[in-house]
């Protein structure tokens, strides 16, 4: 079985906007979301700007029970939630209130690490001998799943529902894996995302291994610049981002909206071999992944006229758009439009690839390639293979028609996504 | 603290942990939680802390064990805050 899947509900959770509109506003304006943290200042961080969403309070009351909120505090699962409901109504799907499971439609929201704010609640009461006063939703929001297990129960679905994880490739490997599910017959619907918390817990690591910048606590706007020469490090963000993937029958059978088809794309390794490590991709690797996502999506390395990248802002920028140069065999003026929306919204870590795929497919809607901000000076072993002119510094109109999206991670691993234009 | 203060206290309590088909109309001295009011068995955790919150006591296992009805628990309360 070979069938067709199409993309009918999108949400967002992002740190330039929260909901669709808001999002879509904040990437056409070029807005950033990287703001200055004072927790971090108080905690000593070198780095003291990060990227998180702004949800109001008055908000939650219409995505969780107050018995859900009770004890709440698990940013990751707040943004997946907001998004998954989000993209879920978005498709116009009802939450299912009957009582048989809805066999056809599953989830998979994967994330990094959940709950990270309760789960250091309960390591000071454990520490301080009082176990018995933990509660019980200590488990449910700290196991990787319970994003997927909050979503599963809140919508009836009776499918598989899981949660992947596979570090910074985590939204894209979510993308490509309910795309495999729904193109073998296996399910109709599959609500598809990820999700990170917020916070020193999370970030604290990245600001260890010195591989933040540094130099701009007073400027965090500008701090995050992809492809620029002046580059100094990716900056850490947050949020969640979701995709209600379908098959065309389904879609067409329910007269839904379409954005986009996907469709298919690969993922893999690079073993850590080679020039690849724990945290530094292997060319060959990457390569590989973005050829075989080509051939896999039954397309030409020609069709492609927009690429969204993984391009997180460091030293390694140039490299990946070297691969993807080579991968594709094209450059200068003939390379696709490239553009990276992490000077916007830093690197989202497990979310990024889900929020990053969410504002990939939106160009379809809008006619629009998003512009790269903070990139006035494009790195010159960059201009070196790619014509200036391929790289938006601001928003402009364009009818993207297949747009290849890309996301690395730790581990050394890639995963691409080949996403086409919807025309009835 | 009269047996009706108690009374209305722990159906504060209780009212939040009731599935959306049950009213608070429905709680009654001799309701079981699980049986009668389709209180998660999960939920019953959080109930005997909000509990100790509320009366300043503190219930040990084979006080939750006991704890099935809605008179059990005012029992049990009332025990505890005698004791004190």
């Amino acid at each position: 079985m070979n069938r067709r899947v199409v993309i009918t509900g999108l949400g967002v959770c992002a740190p330039n906007g929260v909901g669709l509109n808001d999002f879509t506003n904040a990437l056409t304006q070029g807005r950033s979301g990287i703001r200055f943290q004072s927790e971090l200042e108080r905690l000593k961080f070198g780095c003291q700007i990060a990227a998180n969403p702004l949800v109001k309070d008055n908000i939650l009351n219409n995505y969780f029970t107050p018995l859900q909120l009770r004890g709440l505090n698990a940013s990751g699962i707040v943004y997946g939630v907001i998004s998954g409901m989000d993209a879920w109504a978005d498709a116009g799907l009802e939450p299912n209130t009957s009582t048989e499971p809805s066999w056809d439609y599953g989830i998979l929201f994967g994330t990094g690490i959940l709950g990270v704010d309760k789960f250091r609640e309960a390591i000071l009461m454990i520490d301080g001998q009082n176990v018995r006063r933990l509660g019980s939703t200590s488990v449910l929001q700290t196991m990787a799943s319970g994003i997927s297990a909050y979503l599963g129960g809140n919508l009836g679905c009776g499918n598989q529902v899981s949660t992947n994880s596979a570090a910074c490739t985590t939204g894209t490997e979510g993308v490509l894996m309910g795309h495999e599910r729904i193109s073998s017959g296996k399910a109709e619907v599959m609500l598809v995302g990820s999700c990170s918390d917020s916070g020193p817990y999370v970030w604290g690591g990245f600001d260890a291994m010195r591989i933040l910048p540094r130099g701009y606590n007073d400027n965090p706007t500008e701090a995050s610049r992809p492809m620029s020469a002046s580059a100094s490090g990716f900056v850490v963000g947050s949020g969640a981002g979701a995709l209600v993937l379908e098959s065309l029958e389904s879609a067409e059978k329910r007269g839904a909206k379409i954005y986009a088809e996907v469709l298919g794309g690969e993922i893999n390794s690079g073993g850590q071999l080679g020039e690849g490590s724990m945290t530094a991709p292997n060319s060959i690797a990457v390569q590989r992944c973005i050829r075989n996502a080509v051939q896999n999506a039954g397309i030409e390395a020609t069709d492609i006229d927009v690429i969204n990248g993984h391009l997180t802002a460091t030293a390694k920028d140039s490299l990946e758009v070297a691969n993807w140069s080579a991968a594709l065999n094209r450059k200068g003026v003939d390379f696709p439009y490239i553009n990276s929306f992490k000077g916007m919204i830093g690197h989202c870590l497990a979310a990024a690839g889900s929020i990053e795929c969410v504002a990939s497919v939106l160009q379809f809607k809008e006619g629009v390639v998003f512009g790269n901000v903070n990139c006035e000076d494009a790195h010159p072993e960059i201009t070196a293979i790619i014509s200036e002119t391929r790289i938006p510094r601001t928003t402009i109109s364009y009818r993207p028609k297949v747009i290849a999206k890309a996301s690395f991670g730790f581990g050394d691993v890639n995963a691409c996504v080949i996403f086409k234009q919807y025309i009835d | 603290m009269t047996k009706e203060e108690r009374y209305e206290k722990l159906k504060d309590i209780i009212k939040i942990y009731l599935p959306e088909d049950v009213n608070i109309t429905a709680v009654h001295e001799n309701s079981n939680f699980i049986t009668e009011l389709n209180i998660n068995s999960a939920s019953l955790v959080d109930i005997v802390l909000d509990v100790e919150d509320a009366f300043d006591i503190r219930l040990e296992n084979e006080d939750m064990d006991e704890m099935l009805t809605v008179k059990n628990a005012l029992d049990i309360i009332a025990t505890k805050l005698a004791a004190k």
